[in-house]
């Protein structure tokens, strides 16, 4: 399992990655596993403003639709269109190809509270 | 609440890393490798499937014929020795109690039944016993394995061959069946060619004792074929690609089996049986709703429950089963809709997430095996 040291994540498995004012969000490795083979993924419009915990994206597998929830609130400053053709990217490089959106965070204290890569392991070994 | 059951091939499904879901009240394997790859070997070469969790219930004495042509809407009576056929244990109104393939022995019949559904179809055999049919639910008794894809036959061929009473393909034409002693044992087993994927393959019952044996052994067998063990999850989009009707789904208790286009089945001729009058007015009215398959012209995906509208926006139907599937690899999905939407060619719409997708009615089944 790839759990990259320099990324934030969440309790829900989503990873950040925080570059100047904006940051990039994913699915974690663990979370792509637990999903099994993405064949669609719905992103939101570029310019959308959502608050933490909101719906962000919906990831679809063969079986079933799970939501990814905002983990920042701020406003969508970016999305990944490859994702539209080749959702499985999801699958082989959730950290790079499959990265889902860029957002502007709203506060840097909401930053703060993400969990670190050390936690995060934690949290799945559990 | 009833405790969660494991079929005894569970340790054998835990040892090949398999990804277990809650299925009907038992732990199943729902993919290993996963469900894509899994999918392709079955159309491709061979895969292997638990399906212990279906139900036997068997049926004998001298009015077993005329009890199940009494229950079910097929003709029982052209089943001669050796042969399945499949049909509908039917309602009053014309809907499916559950669907079954019914087997027939010299003496006795078995009825397989699907997992969710086998106390419900038991009481209801009972409670509709008729002609001094003996009943007897022995699910608890055999495992199942489904061996699927056009190489199955090689590797079941290869593990019955120098069995006693050995197995020559010639003898198995499409929904026939043998009871062969499975070589390295000492237990029959019943190997019929049957499936549920829109492949050739097999479906072998086996008491529970030698389930893992046999697991092994077509493991073993079919490595020089590329053989896999797949999960429900590829049989899933097996099925739904060959468009067979699963329970709770396409078919339920109320709907007419004919809006399923089950009409193949319905053999009104045969005799009185329990539906027939349904089935009859069914025939000659028509069905208000229709079973259709559809491509999802936009992106996304349509799941079960999903709202279909027309283009006016009336509320016309619902989806039925739906994903993208890997053989067609587009976004598809079967759906009940009115009569007059269900032509080929009829664009609709399906609602997912407050969004309208365009879809469009396409000709069944979504695949189909080259013979």
């Amino acid at each position: 399992m790839d759990i990259p040291k320099e990324l934030k994540y969440t309790k829900d498995h989503e990873w950040l990655k925080v570059a100047g004012d904006k940051v990039l969000v994913g699915i974690t490795d663990f979370a792509q596993e637990q999903l099994g083979d993405v064949v669609y993924a719905e992103l939101p419009e570029v310019g959308k403003v959502v608050k933490k915990g909101d719906t962000l994206a919906v990831v679809e597998s063969v079986k079933a639709a799970s939501d990814v929830y905002s983990p920042i609130s701020g406003k969508v400053t970016k999305r990944n269109d490859n994702l539209a053709e080749t959702p499985e990217l999801l699958n082989a490089s959730p950290y790079e190809k499959g990265w889902m959106v860029e957002i502007q965070p709203d506060s840097a204290a909401e930053l703060e509270a993400l969990l670190t890569h050390q936690q995060y392991i934690q949290l799945i070994q559990h | 609440m009833s405790e969660i059951r494991r079929t005894p091939l569970f340790k054998a499904h835990e040892t090949l890393g398999a990804k277990f879901v809650p299925f009907a009240g038992w732990e199943m394997p729902v993919l290993y490798s996963g469900v894509i790859e899994e999918h392709h070997a079955v159309r491709n070469g061979v895969g292997i499937f638990d399906v212990s969790h279906m139900g036997e219930i068997f049926v004998s004495g001298d009015g077993a014929l005329q009890y199940l042509q009494s229950i079910t809407c097929n003709d029982v009576s052209k089943l001669v020795p050796g042969r399945a056929q499949y049909s509908v244990l039917m309602t009053p109104v014309g809907g499916a109690v559950d669907d079954i393939i019914i087997y027939r022995f010299e003496n006795e019949y078995l009825v397989c039944v699907n997992a969710a559904n086998i106390e419900k179809d038991y009481h209801w055999m009972v409670s509709h016993r008729a002609f001094d049919a003996k009943i007897e639910n022995r699910s608890s008794e055999f495992s199942q394995i489904a061996v699927q894809g056009p190489l199955a036959w090689k590797v079941v061929e290869q593990i019955y061959g120098e069995g006693e009473g050995s197995c020559s393909l010639e003898r198995f034409p499409m929904f026939s069946f043998q009871e062969l002693g499975l070589p390295g044992t000492g237990v029959q087993t019943i190997v019929a060619r049957t499936g549920y994927t829109g492949e050739d393959g097999f479906e072998i019952f086996i008491p529970n004792s030698d389930a893992v044996f046999l697991w092994d052994t077509l493991l073993e067998v079919g490595a020089e074929y590329g053989l896999k063990p797949c999960g429900l999850g590829a049989r899933d989009t097996l099925r739904l690609e060959a468009c067979l009707p699963l329970y709770g789904h396409e078919l339920n208790d109320d709907l007419n089996i004919l809006s399923a286009n089950l009409g193949w089945v319905v053999k009104l001729d045969k005799g009185e049986f329990i539906g027939r009058e349904a089935l009859r007015s069914a025939k000659s009215d028509g069905t208000p709703w229709k079973l259709i398959g559809v491509e999802v012209v936009d992106a996304g995906i349509i799941r079960e429950g999903v709202r279909i509208f027309d283009d006016g926006g009336n509320d016309i139907g619902w989806v039925t089963s739906g994903t993208k599937t890997p053989t067609v690899n587009k976004s598809i999905g079967l759906c009940y809709v009115t009569a007059k939407n269900a032509e080929v060619g009829c664009s609709l719409w399906a609602e997912v997430r407050g969004r309208k997708l365009r879809v469009e009615v396409v000709k069944t089944p979504f695949y189909k095996r080259a013979k």
